[in-house]
């Protein structure tokens, strides 16, 4: 046995930095089966009425369209990112990589506010797309694209894709070129090699960042409140309504439950599967 | 002369809809930085001229000075405990073996799957219960909570890194488990705590939806202050305060991918 100096110098910090954590979960966990009294921040006694709310038609048709539009962003984010993440890791010049890898991941760190406010500029009915379709002489009126879906899953792309690029530069930084090489030596045309070592060796990367921006997404609220405009809504959106509009803290603590357990089972599935197909890429 | 041509058709193939999407991705940041010197209220291509005037109506809103301020307050504590917490436990990490390790991993890991708003909403009732309401206290916990895994994986991978036979040449050099640790292995570990501090300021200053449950108007950070005027107004004023902060974070990325290398912060080259 190693001697373990100053372990609980090291220990301590991170113990209580969890169990705030763990207490915070805790709370809500409580407030989600206490009854709630209108007009009061003061909970009953215990109750599951909190649940059974979830199955009104109302609830139901949000959770369907946060599914619906976290599917449809990590799917486009996945397609548009491969390619940047691609041209990140095997650009030949040290400046195009360098510069891929700034304006690609540079959106990550200016904040939901920021990335959102400048969608609702790009989207507006006197935003910039508008004004240059109109200026073209392309349209008449200006596109509704604010207050839709469309417009809320095309900003959510944006912002998801720095991780998903993140996620499968790692990827592909990681394929052994020389398999690249021999399918090459063997006769395989480059998207022969693209379709048969390349994208099976980087599958991993593309399951793993195609939940991670599932789960992500679920959790997005500035996009769909601001450029959804009360039009899209989605849990986290309910969630404020309850918590912070009718103070309904115990069903604000039921939809924010729902949204922990579909992102944890949503992340929780791959394991499973990702270690299953680094295994097969490992053998084949 | 017909390959020559075939590779460049491919090449272009592959490059145009790259840069088509890069150009997707940064359009709202360009967007922003010319609404934000525009002298009109509506949005103009081109500007019909240059003008300060929303940079000035951002600096004199006293709403965005406090929120400014506070926001400098919540990022100085919460970067640096999340620095200090998240270099232990990355330390802890790789280096002990005890019961419950696992857990304790799983539950500060956990933060990069809960959703933000799920986060604050707990902490919010937590502190209701504690007595603390939407304190700074509470604020920099939850920033702390949040910033956590980023800073303890970024020190996690420099400890991984680090050549272990540096420590065992000082041990048998005399040097005290203190001594090594203050004089090795945390002068190794500089560069890494210096990204994961910095990735921690860079979310605690920019983080919004667990601050809209946390903070009260007396603590409210810039993003939060920000959304409270889009709901508002709908002048650039926020376009002049959304300039300065792309411009700022792209110096930062600049400089960071200068000095300690982007790819090393992010995890992402092969090693």
């Amino acid at each position: 046995m190693r001697p373990r100096p100053f372990f609980l110098c090291f220990f301590l910090p991170s113990l209580a930095a969890a169990l705030l954590l763990v207490a915070a979960l805790g709370e809500i966990a409580q407030y989600a089966f206490r009854v709630f009294t209108p007009g009061s921040l003061e909970v009953g006694g215990f109750t599951l009425d909190n649940f059974a709310r979830l199955a009104r038609p109302i609830y139901l048709s949000v959770l369907g369209d946060t599914l619906l539009i976290s599917l449809a962003t990590s799917l486009f984010t996945l397609l548009l990112s491969y390619p940047v993440a691609y041209a990140m890791v095997r650009a030949k010049s040290d400046f195009l990589r360098s510069l891929i890898m700034l304006l690609a991941v540079t959106p990550l760190f200016t904040g939901e506010i920021v990335r959102t406010y400048a969608w609702i500029l790009v989207l507006g009915s006197n935003g910039f797309v508008n004004t240059v379709l109109k200026s073209a002489g392309l349209i008449g009126a200006p596109l509704g694209l604010l207050y839709t879906r469309f417009g809320v899953i095309v900003a959510l792309v944006q912002f998801s894709m720095p991780v998903m690029i993140i996620i499968l530069a790692t990827t592909l930084a990681h394929v052994d070129r020389n398999c690249e090489r021999a399918a090459a030596n063997l006769g395989a045309g480059p998207a022969q090699v693209f379709r048969h070592v390349t994208l099976p060796l980087t599958l991993p990367g593309v399951v793993s960042g195609t939940v991670v921006i599932f789960a992500w997404t679920m959790s997005a609220f500035s996009t769909p409140q601001l450029i959804g405009g009360g039009k899209v809504l989605m849990i986290s959106n309910l969630v404020y309504l309850q918590g912070l509009s009718s103070f309904n803290f115990p069903f604000a603590a039921v939809l924010s439950l729902l949204a922990l357990a579909v992102a944890m089972g949503s992340l929780g599935s791959i394991r499973p599967f990702v270690s299953r197909l680094e295994l097969k890429a490992a053998i084949n | 002369m017909s390959a020559r041509l075939a590779r460049g058709l491919r090449a272009s193939l592959f490059w145009g809809p790259v840069a088509l999407i890069l150009v997707y991705m940064t359009i709202p940041a360009f967007v922003v930085l010319m609404t934000s010197i525009s002298p009109s209220e509506l949005l103009e291509f081109p500007p019909s001229g240059f003008s300060f005037r929303w940079y000035e109506r951002a600096f004199s809103y006293p709403d965005f000075q406090n929120a400014f301020v506070n926001g400098l307050i919540v990022t100085a504590f919460a970067s640096s405990l999340s620095l200090l917490i998240g270099s232990a436990f990355a330390y802890l990490v790789d280096r002990y073996v005890f019961a419950g390790r696992a857990a304790l991993e799983a539950v500060l890991a956990s933060p990069l799957i809960i959703p933000h708003f799920t986060t604050g909403f707990g902490f919010l009732l937590l502190g209701a219960d504690l007595g603390l309401g939407q304190s700074y206290a509470v604020v920099i916990a939850t920033h702390v909570v949040l910033t956590l895994p980023f800073v303890s994986r970024t020190v996690y991978v420099s400890l991984r890194n680090l050549d272990p036979a540096l420590e065992r040449a000082a041990t048998n050099l005399g040097a005290s488990p203190f001594e090594v640790l203050r004089r090795v292995t945390l002068p190794l570990l500089r560069p890494g705590m210096v990204g994961g501090w910095l990735l921690a300021a860079i979310l605690s200053l920019t983080e919004f939806t667990a601050s809209l449950y946390v903070t009260a108007q007396r603590t409210q950070t810039l993003p939060v202050a920000m959304y409270t005027y889009v709901r508002e107004y709908t002048d650039p004023t926020i376009a002049a305060i959304s300039a300065l902060l792309i411009i700022f974070t792209t110096a930062l990325m600049l400089l960071a991918n200068r000095y300690l290398g982007l790819r090393r912060i992010l995890a992402i080259d092969a090693h």
